[in-house]
């Protein structure tokens, strides 16, 4: 229940005390901020307030001061409807932003359909954009196109024989789901299929398994939280030579820490976010991801995270939409939203169409190689 | 073959950590008949005590040390401010206090720590030694001698110590313990502390091959307690054996079967001790005189 009125929005109210008041944009969030997935809203509602705050400083939309309403829905769907009608109703929002997880996104989408109010999920999986609803949009790749990538490196390297090792937590899981069912389109054949539980500390047994298994050339671990890490560490203790790829749901710092020495040689696909310095002077994204480092290691004093990244972009798609559509009326916001063209974000260059609202292609996602610990744009 | 000796080594692995976490269990139902579901917090506060301290620069063989005192510190605690005052309450209502206090120490976690996963090396480094066609952690080997160890000193403690046997016959009677001259409050508090440093050990131990944040006690509880079901609860050698068995099972089915009925098949084997032996493999058989 967290009802945090930007800061600097109301101190530079104070401070224009006397002049007429300016008119104010009203931008709602509905986030996991705490609970089991606060590690992806924490970062997004961080990344949201200093946006804001920034944005204010700097003038507002067309000259109009933004109030971002953040409330904590700790992932839970019920929570998450209950704030959505909160936010349109008595908050008068004129877009929201929101959603950290797939559960709660959805939960939320048919209210923003019968308000005629746009939102920006920032959860992962495909079935928010797929099928199109007209008020809805989504930031992050979705599972499926890491799946298209990671199997085109693999085809790329000549091979085509892969074993999965899935966590089976709703990001593992519908990963592999997904894997599975983009495999032979993109000319890859799965020869193994093993899985694991979140919490398992040993998964030697399921990897000596694929390993043994006959003809396979790759291994491929869609899977999430402290997992990941412990299956690249069993790789390298059973002594595996096979080429390995993770999911982006471990492209962090953090996971490279977790799995030591272990993660060395393995790939996996991420955004640009994690090689701000490798990004090639002429890419599109490499002034946001700079900016999007910069600004928020001095505000919080800790690294931004891929999932904040996801916030960063939903807050820029809309703002630039407000400021093309020149009004505030939700609707005319959310045909400006659909017609967004080419704005390049720290997660990709967005283009929406009434047919996308993700607005990403593959090449949003990057093949990196860890290399002494750190991260490798792998050369396509 | 040299499949066999890894899903054997796995099982042992993953078993010793099961294990360490369900002598922790024990001693308190000894003492006290009330089944600790804090008992997976203590095994975070001491693993992510360690983290901490280490993540700051101090020397593991202090760190650790440390760390398995403030478990033990927590566990007088919770006795002292939860326990205590309600120690004439039925047994039901303090289990629920445990509960009540696993949720509030989970909540404290996070506040003291971070939401982050932690991890730090294995005592005797990384790299993995070759046992026959099977490779393993070096860190495994603490674990799996930690919860001999502590089987060890829990089997020499409750039954050959007068401390030992104090807390036993406080949980058999309370009022009798009492009037023999057993120091009844002291028995608690021991086993409380004893308890809480036994899980904070197997946090310790583990972290470097489990990972640990703060929301990880619940399921590594979980674990533990089938295992002492299993074995038999509040006998040592029960906790030992459980634990090692059901890691044998998982890593077994894992392997030979299918690693999605890896958790199902410990726990059908769990039922059906139950239902042949309630006690447990090697729980005495208790007859409640009316």
């Amino acid at each position: 229940m967290t009802r945090q009125a930007v800061a600097a929005g109301v101190s530079a109210l104070a401070l224009l005390a006397g002049t007429p008041a300016l008119a104010e944009i009203r931008i709602g969030a509905s986030l996991a901020i705490t609970g089991p997935a606060a590690f992806l809203g924490d970062p997004e509602a961080k990344t949201l307030e200093m946006l804001a705050e920034e944005l204010n400083a700097n003038g507002g939309i067309n000259g109009e001061e933004v109030e971002l309403i953040v409330y904590d829905d700790g992932a839970d769907p019920n929570k998450a409807r209950t704030f959505a009608t909160r936010l349109i109703e008595e908050d008068e929002v004129v877009a929201v932003i929101g959603g950290s997880s797939t559960g709660a996104t959805m939960a939320m989408a048919p209210l923003f359909a019968d308000y005629e109010i746009p939102f920006i999920s920032l959860a992962g999986a495909v079935v928010i954009i797929d099928p199109v609803q007209e008020f809805v949009f989504k930031t992050p790749h979705t599972d499926r196109m890491a799946c298209e990538k990671i199997f085109a490196d693999i085809t790329s390297r000549g091979m085509s024989k892969v074993g999965l090792i899935s966590g089976t937590g709703g990001f593992g899981a519908s990963m592999r789901e997904q894997c599975l069912d983009v495999a032979e389109a993109s000319g890859v054949e799965i020869v193994a299929d093993e899985s694991y539980g979140g919490s398992d500390s040993d998964m030697t047994p399921q990897l000596t398994n694929i390993a043994s298994t006959e003809g396979i050339e790759a291994i491929v671990n869609p899977g999430f939280g402290q997992g990941p890490a412990v299956v690249t560490r069993n790789y390298a203790q059973l002594g595996i030579e096979l080429p390995f790829y993770q999911s982006h749901g471990v492209a962090s710092d953090e996971f490279i820490k977790l799995a030591g020495d272990a993660a060395n040689g393995l790939r996996l696909p991420a955004t640009p976010l994690l090689i701000p310095d490798q990004l090639a002077e002429d890419d599109p994204q490499r002034q946001p991801v700079q900016d999007y480092i910069a600004a928020y290691e001095e505000a919080y004093g800790e690294k931004p995270s891929t999932f904040g990244g996801y916030a960063y972009d939903a807050f820029h798609l809309l703002v630039d939409a407000i400021e093309r559509a020149g009004s505030t009326d939700p609707v005319e916001i959310r045909d400006a939203l659909e017609a967004t063209e080419g704005l390049a974000g720290v997660t990709g260059v967005y283009s929406f169409s009434p047919e996308d609202h993700m607005g990403l292609d593959l090449s949003a996602f990057r093949i990196l190689e860890i290399e002494d610990g750190g991260w490798k744009p792998v050369e396509e | 073959m040299s499949e066999l000796s890894q899903f054997l080594v796995s099982g042992v692995t993953v078993g010793a950590i099961y294990a360490a976490i369900a002598l922790g269990f024990t001693l308190i139902y000894n003492a006290s008949g009330v089944v600790n579901f804090a008992q997976g917090e203590f095994v975070v506060i001491g693993g992510m005590t360690a983290a901490a301290l280490i993540g700051a620069g101090v020397p593991v063989w202090i760190a650790a040390p440390l760390a398995v005192f403030a478990g033990m510190l927590v566990g007088v605690v919770l006795y002292q401010l939860a326990i205590k005052p309600a120690r004439e309450a039925p047994l039901v209502s303090l289990i629920i206090i445990t509960i009540g206090a696993s949720i509030f120490l989970r909540g404290a976690m996070q506040a003291v720590f971070d939401k982050q996963i932690h991890r730090y090396d294995g005592f005797s480094g990384d790299a993995p030694l070759r046992v026959g066609g099977a490779t393993i952690l070096p860190q495994s080997l603490w674990i799996v001698g930690g919860s001999i160890a502590v089987f060890a000193f829990l089997a020499w403690f409750l039954n050959r110590t007068r401390a030992g046997r104090g807390i036993k016959a406080t949980a058999s009677n309370r009022m009798a313990a009492a009037l023999v001259g057993i120091n009844t409050g002291r028995a608690m508090n021991l086993s409380f502390a004893l308890s809480a440093a036994i899980g904070a050990l197997a946090g310790v131990l583990a972290t470097p091959v489990t990972f640990t944040s703060y929301d990880v006690g619940v399921l590594m509880a979980l674990k533990g307690f089938s295992a002492t079901m299993l074995g038999g609860v509040g006998s040592p050698l029960g906790a030992l054996a459980g634990g090692l068995l059901i890691g044998l099972i998982e890593a077994m089915t894992a392997g030979y079967i299918s690693s999605d009925y890896k958790d199902a098949s410990a726990f059908v084997v769990i039922l059906l001790v139950l239902f042949l032996r309630p006690q447990g493999l090697f729980g005495a058989r208790i007859t409640e005189r009316v």
